[in-house]
């Protein structure tokens, strides 16, 4: 077990190792191992209802917050099972942070909305600059440099989830994850948001849930797909497994699978 | 074919006219009483109000006195709510975070808000005579019996479940979307709770509070089994463990008086207390009116 650890240590920031996750009786995804590289961007795609906002919100232990959500199986990060009992799921938000589906401010200025989280995290240093600099690293600074007092809810669904990406760098988090950040927005809100996510590249590790195939082929290095089987008991439900991973390019040019295939070729999904 | 104009005396319409017309009949009747008792409260005791009732206290009843003011009773109202504000407020708006944020829907939780909505329906003489019980005959406050303290005691339990209430139903409207985001930068359950939910949703916990007293302000039953009556002004700290006057016993002490200068000073009490109790749930209209449109800056 131990040696494992130190293999996966190497360049792989955050391992799945055999993860298995229900909510209560109903199990969701099953028997997940996937490595996530420092440094990348990795695209989750798949089916509706395969789970991978599951396994996403796994991640940083989110899933805590849903009654019945139990998980089995490892999911390391730095080296430590962040399921582990002794292990303070606060610590481990703040250090991996998560942008929502549905931009989701806080109903305060912008400028607190970006100070507070730095604040509960015990920044010391000058605030000004620190809301300056993230606003600037997630693009939205030069739109709202004059009205930093305004409400968050004052800004267009585009920029509030901009500004939620400011919020998360604030937290100066290593892995930054994004559940379908773009699906509530138009497209050159998109477009801003993937710009955005291309400059994050450099300091930050980001797995991104998405439903838009071609948002994964511009963003990602690698993709992860997820697929849904019928039980085998056979009563109608699905058990989410993950059906390939590798690099994008791989996945969008010569997929192994004939699932994988048919999914980015738009025969189901 | 019939025609596509207005047919007065077809039996659809004629059906629709009488039903309207019972309907609005039905809701005069039951606004009548609201606007008779209000007004002849206003015309009965507003003749009443001088300067004096403010000030004085009452006279003991007898037919050749003046009756005096109401000032220890006015005075007395305010000390008691306040006491059971104290009380029932952070315990209320406690239970209700519990409720809302902390318990997961088990029996537990289930049990507690069955609880509260059975205490919500106790009647509020019980709450005087378990208050009575429990302080007044055991002598347990220092060895004072009747005191103001034990009012405010007895009206914390008729605030108890409003505050209760509206807290949990408060705290459940904030859309779970800002507590992950709260949890997602690294917060923890309690700075959540206290920086991002409880903000959003103090319109609804306030209104709740200010109901809550508007309801306790004006109960009877309960003060005179804890706090009794007193004619006396009120002077310090001390007498918070003796028998304290109330504006609501004031009134159901003097009104049953056979003097007419007594039933005189009940309807003055009545109008100050009809007054207030309005204006604490205009206060709240406007509380809520104000901090809905500080939130959508």
């Amino acid at each position: 077990m131990i040696k494992n650890n130190k293999k996966a240590q190497k360049n792989h920031i955050l391992s799945l190792e055999d993860v298995s996750i229900s909510y209560g009786k109903f199990e969701a995804v099953k028997n997940i191992f996937c490595n996530f590289k420092k440094g990348d961007i990795t695209s989750l795609i798949g089916p509706s209802g395969c789970g991978k906002s599951t396994v996403l919100r796994s991640l940083n232990r989110m899933n805590d917050l849903i009654p019945n959500c139990s998980l089995r199986g490892t999911v390391l990060f730095d080296g430590t099972n962040i399921y582990d009992k002794r292990v303070d799921p606060v610590e481990v938000r703040r250090r991996i942070g998560m942008v929502f589906q549905q931009p989701n401010p806080f109903p305060k200025s912008i400028y607190e909305n970006i100070a507070f989280g730095a604040r509960i995290n015990g920044f010391v240093g000058d605030m000004d600059d620190l809301v300056e600099l993230s606003l600037k690293k997630a693009a939205l600074w030069s739109e709202c440099k004059d009205k930093l007092n305004d409400s968050g809810y004052s800004l267009s669904g585009g920029q509030q989830q901009r500004l939620c990406i400011a919020r998360t760098i604030a937290i100066e988090p290593e892995i930054i994850l994004m559940d379908e950040p773009c699906s509530a927005l138009d497209p050159i809100s998109t477009l801003k948001i993937e710009e955005t996510m291309h400059d994050l590249k450099k300091n930050y590790t980001i797995i991104i849930v998405t439903h838009n195939m071609q948002q994964a082929l511009r963003v990602s290095d690698m993709t992860a797909f997820f697929n849904a089987i019928e039980y085998e008991e056979g009563d109608g439900g699905k058990v989410g497994y993950l059906a390939e991973f590798n690099s994008t390019k791989k996945i969008f040019s010569s997929p192994k699978e004939k699932t994988t295939q048919e999914y980015i070729s738009g025969k189901f999904g | 074919m019939n025609s596509l104009f207005y047919q007065k005396n077809s039996s659809r319409n004629i059906g629709d006219k009488v039903f309207t017309s019972l309907s609005l009949i039905c809701v005069v009747i039951a606004i009548l009483p609201l606007i008779f008792l209000v007004t002849y409260i206003l015309i009965k005791g507003g003749a009443q109000i001088t300067p004096e009732l403010f000030t004085l206290e009452p006279n003991p009843p007898g037919d050749d006195l003046d009756a005096g003011g109401i000032n220890p009773a006015l005075i007395g109202t305010l000390i008691i709510t306040t006491i059971a504000s104290i009380i029932a407020i952070p315990v209320g708006v406690g239970g209700g975070i519990y409720l809302a944020e902390y318990s997961k829907g088990g029996p537990f939780s289930r049990f507690i808000r069955f609880g509260v909505n059975v205490l919500a329906g106790v009647p509020s003489i019980i709450a005087g005579v378990f208050i009575y019980a429990l302080i007044v005959s055991t002598k347990i406050l220092f060895g004072s019996m009747y005191s103001g303290l034990a009012g405010g005691m007895a009206l914390s339990i008729l605030m108890l479940p409003t505050v209760i209430k509206t807290t949990d139903e408060g705290l459940k409207l904030v859309p779970n979307e800002l507590r992950y985001a709260s949890l997602g930068v690294g917060a923890s359950m309690y700075t959540t709770i206290l920086k991002i939910t409880l903000p959003s949703a103090f319109r609804s916990i306030a209104t709740g509070v200010v109901l809550g007293i508007a309801r306790a302000a004006g109960e009877t039953a309960p003060l005179i089994f804890t706090a009794l009556f007193s004619y006396y002004y009120i002077t310090g700290f001390g007498d918070l463990f003796y028998e304290m006057g109330s504006l609501a016993v004031l009134i159901y002490n003097f009104a049953l008086e056979p003097y007419d200068a007594q039933n005189k000073l009940a309807w003055a009490a009545s109008f100050i207390l009809v007054l207030s109790i309005l204006s604490v749930n205009i206060f709240s209209r406007i509380l809520a009116a104000f901090t809905e449109k500080t939130k959508r800056v």
